[in-house]
């Protein structure tokens, strides 16, 4: 049998590759940076994220398909690898402040936030429906042994066995998806995929059905409701950085695919499934809010925010179209940049020492450490969606966009649903100004790579809150290139 | 609309901000430093306004000043803003209790001066934000982002039950105003389906074909937004907490400034924006506004705590500003301009005198108090003049508003301006009733005997605000003829043409108030039945078409 070896073109390859480079490079290294130097692997892991991001701004523009159309290079997957190496270059900073200079295995962790790094792109540039799998899987077999990165802890444990077990299950679903729609089309390509539905042929059941199973599968990766049981307890059991790099990127780069995948290839399957996606906004938003609100641990309530945040990227999906989908992205990096800072906030503000996990641990922190707490509240107002921030030009974006695709309840109770999230928001910079600490706790060193990440997050969510419009053309721009 | 060059509006609204950024940077332990620092920077803030007030060119109707800067070109948001008649006294209003308001809390905050300082300028900031915005997203993230400040101020700085209080406040805000933003969405929508031309400009958008069904629901929403912030009844019940648990300087800002907002919101957007709407809904909103006159009145007699009575009577009185602007004429919505401002002026400054006094006694019960005439003769005297600026004497600030305001609904409805001059007896009497209680009589307490009178500091504070309440009330004119040609243009928007009793001069009962030359004609305020030949025609040079 002749194999054809696909012509391979490395352009599109070229802001994945330091990343991968990066990752093996970082678990080489490991065995040679001597002892206590171990945040060299930290470094090593912010330059290759930093070329990525390099190349990804010089290839700005460009567009080419490589391997048989399995990998896209355009605008929209440049956006998200700007995303998502963003996301992790955070991540990395807010790591270093999380584990010290003795915690062993440093080398596997940051390689493996690396690898994880590259199966989000990954699913952010698939051009077939099976590199998106890639992607996935890639993503979250990092993502499963990194939350159980604290080996010594159940919580961590349990937190990586939930995943896998729930993740795995989705994989089924999401594979079980691809089979129906090439079983109904031929191919996996989505570019061909498109152009099957283009000619006008009916679709019968089995794309249909094939289309909720990858909808079952991204609603796992983005933890909508009804699939989003495992992510409080995963998002706790992590460790707090990885949980950061959880809510940012993997949302970030579900979507992304999500995107490509629904509005891009399936259009026509997309307005038969809006109804349903309809249903799973209102309910991922409300439930999220509503759970929310009794949380005491904040790495949980955070969780509950984060499956409401989902609710409300939904309801730009349900709007469809050129502004429903840039405000997904728009939305998308806002969201990023106001989680990556609450949590590099909370690590920054607790050092290595016990951790800060429940509301009343940050009991008059407001004034013992004013800067930072400053910032988390900025974060916390960000989230809530209260202006001059990110987080309230993102939702003003996407209740615009259903507005103007006509979807005037969903902005309804997605609005109210916001109001709903200003009390728990506001509960922790009640507690943080507003209350006095119960006991003095010894002060923490503070860690000048998580307060950096703190700093560059708050920035950005003052900027994007002030001063929109760039992202914003950016935005429109990667969803203009989508499909061409 | 008249293009002038320096960029004086955005200087009013950084000034206070980048203040902040410069006390954010100084160390917090130099409190003296900081609190001077904060009431230069917003001193020097009202000095600017009152460049604004002496250039401002009373014969265009228009906006003056503006100033126009791409912000989210997309969305077709622009940075755009502007002062008009009516916004200029609302703004002269904000600058000048920010420095009082300043200067007030330079004693009884209890630590933490550097937030505090830091919270009132960016308050300041968002205030003059809120009035001078004309476009709808600019607007709206002034209206909400203010709201973070003032959050602070009472959650820090405030009473006992302050977490509770100051969670109500944002809470009840957010809730009316993030429909009103789905509205201001849908308006600049619909405004694109019939221009083709997405903007969120407002004074593109006024005048726009907004069908009447869309506009019933989108002045609803707004309708809702600005009455939870007026407060009207039944949405006031945020207030008597915030009020009370606030800081002094958190009250006075509060109901100087924050609560006009509402009002200014009615007459800015949702009157201009939807006039058929506001038609639709003026009986109702005026029947709310009587009920909210009287209920605030009634209930401010039954209260033993002297701020939870301050609060309630705002009720009252924004009442009466409601019922005007929803009079819909001349009179009526200048007088509640003006009601505006002299309800920020004199309950600004009760707000004051009560703070001194819990200062002094850390109460502020009435039953704690009596006699206090005796041992505080320049705090009585203060207390006098802005309990009848209050009440509405006569001579003073609060006559004038109430005054226009009920010759003006008299002539759309007698019934209303009945029932709210009923308001105006009950205001004396629980005022009196008040001062009586307060003031007067045997000293009961014999912790009262020690009280110390009024400071050089505090009399600072007080003698500008009386001496605003006199001129106000002696000389209503440089204010009112400031709003004339915006206001007739306003009425003009919303009428589409003019009716008849929307724009009749007054004069009358000594109170002349001239409308240059819309007074020409004589008229009676209070005969009953205006036969054809009292109407002339409008000079037209004023915005107004000619009526018959």
């Amino acid at each position: 049998m002749d194999l054809i070896l696909p012509q391979i073109d490395w352009l599109p390859l070229a802001p994945i590759l330091p990343v991968a480079i990066g990752g093996l490079a970082v678990l080489v290294g490991d065995l040679f940076f001597p002892a206590g130097r171990k945040n060299l692997n930290a470094i090593l892991s912010l330059a290759s994220l930093a070329l990525s991001i390099f190349v990804s701004i010089r290839l700005w523009g460009v567009v080419r398909f490589s391997i048989n159309d399995a990998l896209v290079l355009d605008r929209f997957g440049l956006f998200f690898f700007l995303v998502i190496a963003l996301v992790s270059l955070l991540t990395v900073l807010l790591s270093m402040g999380y584990l010290d200079e003795n915690t062993p295995d440093q080398g596997e962790y940051y390689s493996l936030v690396l690898f994880s790094t590259l199966g989000m792109m990954l699913m952010a540039s698939g051009g077939d429906l099976v590199v998106i799998f890639l992607g996935l899987e890639t993503l979250s077999l990092a993502l499963y042994t990194l939350s159980g990165f604290r080996r010594a802890e159940l919580r961590s444990n349990e937190s990586a066995l939930k995943y896998l077990l729930l993740g795995a299950f989705a994989s089924g679903f999401f594979l079980y998806g691809i089979a129906l729609i090439y079983g109904a089309t031929g191919t996996t390509v989505l570019r061909r995929v498109a152009a099957f539905l283009a000619d006008g042929k009916s679709h019968g059941p089995l794309l249909v059905i094939g289309g909720g199973l990858l909808l079952v599968g991204f609603g796992f990766k983005v933890a909508s409701v009804p699939f989003h049981m495992w992510t409080p307890d995963v998002y706790e059991g992590a460790p707090t950085s990885v949980t950061a790099f959880m809510i940012a990127g993997t949302k970030a780069a579900a979507f992304a695919a999500f995107l490509r995948v629904f509005l891009f290839a399936l259009p026509t399957l997309h307005i038969q499934w809006s109804a349903v996606i309809w249903v799973l906004a209102v309910l991922t938003m409300t439930l999220g809010n509503l759970v929310a609100l009794v949380q005491n641990n904040v790495k949980r309530m955070l969780a509950y925010s984060s499956i409401a945040h989902a609710g409300y990227v939904l309801v730009a999906v349900v709007a469809g179209g050129s502004s429903g989908a840039t405000s997904v992205l728009f939305y998308l990096v806002a969201y990023a940049l106001m989680n990556l800072g609450a949590f590099a906030a909370i690590i920054a503000l607790q050092g290595h020492g016990q951790e800060l996990l429940f509301l009343g641990d940050y009991a008059g922190l407001g004034f013992r450490r004013p800067a930072l707490a400053a910032c988390m509240a900025l974060f916390m107002f960000s989230l809530a969606g209260i202006p001059p921030t990110a987080g309230f030009m993102g939702k003003l974006y996407i209740f615009s966009a259903a507005l103007e695709a006509h979807y005037p309840g969903l902005a309804v109770i997605g609005v109210l649903n916001s109001v709903v999230s200003v009390y728990f928001y506001l509960r922790l910079i009640v507690i943080m100004y507003m209350s006095e600490p119960a006991a003095e706790r010894p002060p923490v060193p503070r860690s000048a790579p998580a307060v950096l990440a703190v700093g560059m997050s708050a920035l950005g969510t003052l900027q994007i809150g002030l001063f929109p419009a760039r992202l914003l053309d950016l935005a429109r721009q990667s969803i203009a290139a989508l499909g061409k | 609309m008249s293009q002038t060059s320096g960029p004086i509006l955005s200087l009013l609204i950084l000034l206070p901000l980048l203040g902040a950024i410069l006390l954010a940077l100084v160390e917090g332990a130099r409190e003296s430093l900081i609190k001077r620092l904060a009431l230069a920077i917003s001193g020097l803030d009202f000095l600017l306004s009152v460049i604004v007030y002496a250039r401002f060119d009373p014969a265009v109707a228009g906006m003056q000043f503006v100033e126009r800067a791409p912000w989210i070109s997309s969305i077709g948001s622009s940075y755009l803003l502007g002062v008009d008649g009516i916004s200029l006294p609302l703004l002269l209003l904000t600058t000048f209790l920010s420095p009082v308001a300043i200067l007030a809390s330079f004693s009884g905050i209890g630590g933490r001066v550097k937030g505090f300082m830091i919270c009132m300028l960016l308050l300041q900031s968002g205030m003059i934000g809120v009035f001078l915005a004309l476009d709808l997203v600019l607007f709206y993230v002034f209206w909400e982002g203010m709201l973070i400040p003032m959050y602070f101020l009472i959650g820090i700085w405030g009473g006992p039950r302050r977490v509770y209080a100051t969670l109500k406040f944002v809470l009840y805000t957010m809730a009316g105003s993030v429909l009103m933003l789905l509205a201001m969405i849908a308006l600049a929508f619909l405004h694109r389906g019939a221009t083709g031309r997405l903007t969120f400009d407002l004074l593109e958008l006024i005048g726009g074909p907004i069908p009447y069904q869309a506009q019933l629901w989108l002045f609803a929403a707004f309708a809702l937004a600005f009455a939870i912030k007026v407060p009207m009844f039944p949405f006031h019940t945020w207030l008597p907490d915030a009020h009370v648990e606030a800081p002094t300087a958190g009250s006075v800002l509060l109901a100087g400034v924050l609560l006009k907002m509402g009002t200014y919101g009615f007459l800015r957007f949702a009157l201009p924006l939807f006039p058929r709407a506001a038609a639709a809904f003026s009986p109702l909103i005026s029947v709310l506004a009587v009920v909210g006159i009287l209920y605030g009145a009634l209930v401010s007699m039954a209260q033993d705590d002297l701020k939870r009575l301050v609060a309630y009577s705002s009720v009252s009185h924004m009442g009466f500003v409601m019922l005007g602007i929803f009079a819909m004429n001349l009179q009526a919505v200048e007088g509640s301009i003006l009601q505006m401002v002299n309800h920020g002026l004199s309950t600004g400054a009760l707000f004051l005198l009560v703070g001194m006094i819990y200062e002094r006694r850390h109460t502020r019960m009435i039953e704690e108090f009596g006699g206090l005439s005796r041992v505080l003769p320049r705090f009585a005297l203060c207390f006098l003049v802005v309990t009848m600026s209050s009440i509405g004497l006569p001579g003073l600030n609060g006559f004038v508003g109430e005054f226009l305001i009920l010759a003006g609904t008299f002539r759309v409805h007698k019934g209303f301006a009945v029932l709210a001059a009923i308001g105006i007896i009950l205001a004396a009497v629980y005022m009196l009733w008040m001062w009586q209680r307060v003031m007067w009589g045997e000293i009961r307490r014999p912790e009262n005997l020690g009280l110390g009178d009024l400071g050089r500091r505090e009399m600072a504070i007080l003698v500008p605000i009386i001496l605003l309440i006199l001129w106000i009330g002696l000389s209503p004119n440089h204010l009112l003829r400031k709003m004339d040609a915006s206001v007739s243009q306003l009425l003009g928007q919303i009428a589409g043409a003019p009716r008849a009793e929307l724009a009749l001069p007054l004069r009358g009962s000594g109170l002349q108030v001239p409308r240059s030359r819309l007074a020409r004609i004589a008229y009676p305020i209070f005969k009953s039945e205006p036969s054809a030949n009292n109407r002339g025609p409008f000079n037209s040079e004023l915005g107004t078409r000619n009526l018959f």
